[in-house]
């Protein structure tokens, strides 16, 4: 064990500048604040590969609620939490809820009844973390709702970045795919243009349409001009269900017209690094020689989502 | 204190001395006195000195305001709203009369129903006109008994919640309609392209992740019942027009001659879809849609409140203003509230799942007052949109002239209340505007004769 000093962990107040002490989403944070969660997360990272163990969060009760399927987010917090020393439940949320009609601030009030202080909250509903933080006592940390926001993703996406280009001062960064119903995307754009970067968003018009005016972003429709000179280039997931819905007329046509492999990916400027937040559809929006690739920072991600999500609950805790 | 009545109390002598007397149907407004005698409007020689003064300086009394769009809720909804608790909200907001909307459970679509909602409302705070379904079950598949639904009073017919499914119906419907000189009231909302869709589709829907609703929505159906109007010379009536384009279509068709009228809601002309972020300015106050800033996020107690929720959503800043110039200018026939009571658990989930609605009887003047300050509409216009107008598509008349039983409200126009759910007659209290304080104080209304709201308005108190 180590004390909260010797890992330059938050003392005192500090942590208050985190708003409601809620993580709701990252455009709750100035670049300061969102640079100093980065430089934790650097901290902690490296301490974690030093095999050290942090008692932070000792006698914290923290509840997993995951409304919606997610493997990785939830074992990426639940090894952050249990690395800083605190208690994990999982609140058995489809059981609880959604069979028995129970609504969702229902089964949170009972867990704040029962001594979670803390809850992850992944919810199919954009804005349900808002909904947690106002109707209940919980400390409310957003896994993802909806389309709306994922700012664990967004924050480990820029520690991810700034380890492989040094600063996002000026970088461009490419993000490419269904745009509109990402929340990965939404909260990297928030992030990102707060870090000094400027976002370029390509994909299909439906996928795109409505973030003209979003500030510090270029939408592109065509692959080329939003890939050229990048620093960096983010693939999201195509929802395989949802190209139904009129995005684009199949996948194959996806692939072909805004799909990422190395040929297209050396328009990007030399070494442009490549995310995408997982799971991937390889043959889909990216190739699988791209996913395994030397360009590809995705186990990187993994990695340092842990090391993010240990920041977040170690400056949100009281 | 306050108190509400009837339409089975006695009817009410009184006499108002000094007030800003409004009739929009005449055309005037000056200071002056007003008497009612065994609930008539009535010259001052009728009323005998021992009918009780009134001191209305500083108040307002113009004829009583007719809600052309109300969700009453019985049958079937009582636990958010009963005829007696949706005239009491209306009384307090200053109506006389309130259009009760067929959604109920069962739907108000065959006579005997609507029998049930006339027996109920005898002696309730208002009188309730009913709009009848359009269509059996309003499934859109087949008409219900238009001509016997007539014959027991009904103000027009409406599927409302959902548009007409196909022109094939809205022009069997508009038919029969034509020589029964009721208007179909059409909810204007394209299935196709509203379904799954949560709030008005732009800036804030994008940034909030939440599904858009397109105005084209709205636009589709427009088009598509004004084509049928001309066609059939029936009467339409576009209910809760919430874009600019769509006032723009019933703007060209009314100049072409057809039989169109629209309303808007209040909360159209007030609110946007910036509230859904958490907003809480005026379309008329809002420099903007930027809600937040880097470093400071959307404030969660305000954002992603189901009470934003309402259909159709609320809408864009340049909509909304372009309604209450419709408004001004008269294009807008009427506004009506399509007051709408949800209890709390069907608003106090996610956004996208909260019921939508919101009510409206008691803050509708608050609204227009709120418009009128910010120099958006005048008092007479207001008035007209509220009163007369909305009466006359119904079959009623809103006078100050002697003669008439008495529809009147008695308001102070400067006066200011605080919204919160104690203060409030209507069983539901879901509005965003909990909390906030606004103009306009309703003293007296007067409905058929009879007193149905009173608030501290000596000696009648």
């Amino acid at each position: 064990m180590i004390d909260a000093a010797r890992a330059n962990l938050p003392v005192g107040n500090e942590a208050a500048s985190w708003r409601d002490r809620h993580l709701l989403d990252v455009d709750q944070l100035d670049r300061t604040e969102a640079e100093r969660c980065l430089d934790l997360a650097a901290e902690l990272r490296a301490l974690r590969e030093r095999g050290e163990r942090l008692d932070r969060l000792a006698g914290h009760i923290i509840g997993l609620a995951f409304a919606e399927p997610s493997t990785r987010t939830r074992v990426s917090f639940e090894i952050a939490a249990t690395a800083l020393g605190a208690q994990v439940v999982a609140l058995p949320f489809e059981a609880s809820s959604a069979t028995k009609g129970e609504s969702l601030v229902d089964t949170l009030l009972t867990m704040e009844r029962t001594g979670v202080q803390t809850v992850v909250l992944r919810h199919s509903a954009s804005g349900a973390p808002y909904l947690a933080a106002r109707a209940t006592g919980l400390r409310i940390v957003n896994a993802g709702d909806g389309t709306h926001a994922h700012p664990t993703q967004a924050l480990l996406d820029a520690l991810t970045l700034r380890d492989a280009l040094g600063s996002l001062q000026g970088a461009v960064i490419a993000i490419v795919g269904d745009i509109g119903h990402s929340r990965v995307a939404r909260s990297n754009m928030h992030l990102l243009v707060a870090l000094g970067a400027t976002v370029r968003l390509a994909g299909p018009p439906a996928w795109t349409r409505g973030f003209e005016r979003w500030p510090g972003v270029e939408v592109h429709h065509e692959l080329e001009p939003a890939l050229s000179g990048a620093d960096a280039v983010m693939a999201l997931r195509v929802q395989l269900e949802r190209q139904a819905g009129g995005g684009v007329p199949n996948l194959h046509e996806y692939t072909a017209r805004w799909g990422l492999d190395e040929s297209r990916m050396r328009l990007a400027s030399e070494d442009a690094p490549l995310l995408h937040p997982g799971p991937t559809n390889e043959g889909v929006e990216l190739t699988s020689e791209l996913a395994s690739g030397p360009r590809s920072l995705i186990g990187r991600q993994v990695a340092n989502g842990v090391a993010v999500r240990m920041a977040v609950l170690s400056l949100l805790a009281p | 204190m306050s108190r509400f009545g009837s339409l089975a109390d006695a009817p009410a002598s009184f006499v108002l001395v000094g007030a800003r007397l409004l009739d929009p149907s005449a055309g005037t407004d000056a200071v002056g006195d007003l008497a009612v005698v065994e609930g008539r409007l009535a010259t001052l020689e009728q009323a005998g000195d021992d009918v009780p003064r009134v001191d209305a300086s500083s108040l307002v009394a113009a004829p009583a305001f007719c809600d052309m769009h109300t969700h009453l809720r019985e049958p079937g909804g009582e636990a958010s709203e009963t005829i007696e608790s949706g005239t009491r909200a209306a009384a307090h907001g200053g109506y006389a009369s309130v259009c009760a909307m067929p959604n109920t459970d069962p739907p108000l679509d065959e006579p005997a129903r609507v029998a049930f909602v006339h027996s109920c409302a005898q002696d309730a705070a208002a009188r309730v006109r009913v709009i009848a379904a359009a269509t059996v079950g309003r499934a859109g598949e087949r008409m219900a008994p238009l001509g016997e639904l007539a014959e027991l009073g009904v103000a027009g017919f409406s599927d409302d919640g959902a548009a007409i499914p196909s022109a094939r119906m809205v022009r069997a419907l508009l038919g029969y309609l034509a020589p029964l000189d009721l208007p179909l009231i059409e909810h204007a909302e394209e299935a196709s392209l509203a379904d799954g869709t949560v709030m008005r589709a732009g800036p804030t829907a994008t940034r909030l992740g939440l599904a858009g609703w397109p105005p084209s929505a709205e636009l589709t159906i427009v088009e598509r019942d004004i084509a049928q109007a001309a066609e059939t010379g029936a009467r339409l009536h576009l209910t809760h027009l919430s874009t600019a384009a769509a006032l723009d279509a019933v703007r060209r068709a009314k100049s072409a001659g057809v039989r169109v009228t629209c309303d808007v809601t209040p909360h159209h002309l007030a609110l946007t879809d910036a509230w859904v972020a958490g907003e809480r300015r005026f379309a008329w106050e809002d420099p903007d849609h930027d809600v937040s800033s880097p470093g400071v996020g959307l404030d969660p107690s305000l954002a992603f409140d189901g009470l934003c929720r309402v259909n159709p959503p609320l809408p864009a800043r340049d909509d909304a203003l372009a309604l209450l110039a419709g408004v001004a200018d008269g294009t807008v026939d009427a506004i009506a509230t399509d007051h709408a009571p949800h209890p709390p658990e069907r608003k106090a989930v996610e956004f996208g799942n909260a019921a939508p609605g919101m009510i409206g009887l008691e803050t509708a003047l608050s609204l227009g007052l709120s418009a009128m300050a910010a120099g958006r509409l005048d008092l007479a216009a207001l008035m007209a949109a509220l009163s007369s107008r909305p009466a006359a598509l119904i079959g009623e008349t809103r006078t100050l002239a002697a003669g008439e039983l008495a529809d009147l409200v008695v308001f102070d126009a400067m006066g200011r209340w605080r919204v919160a759910a104690d203060a409030l007659a209507s069983r539901s209290a879901n509005t965003p505007l909990l909390g906030m304080e606004l103009p306009g104080v309703v003293k007296l209304t007067v409905a058929s004769g009879r007193i149905t709201y009173l608030h501290d308005l000596a000696p009648l108190s």
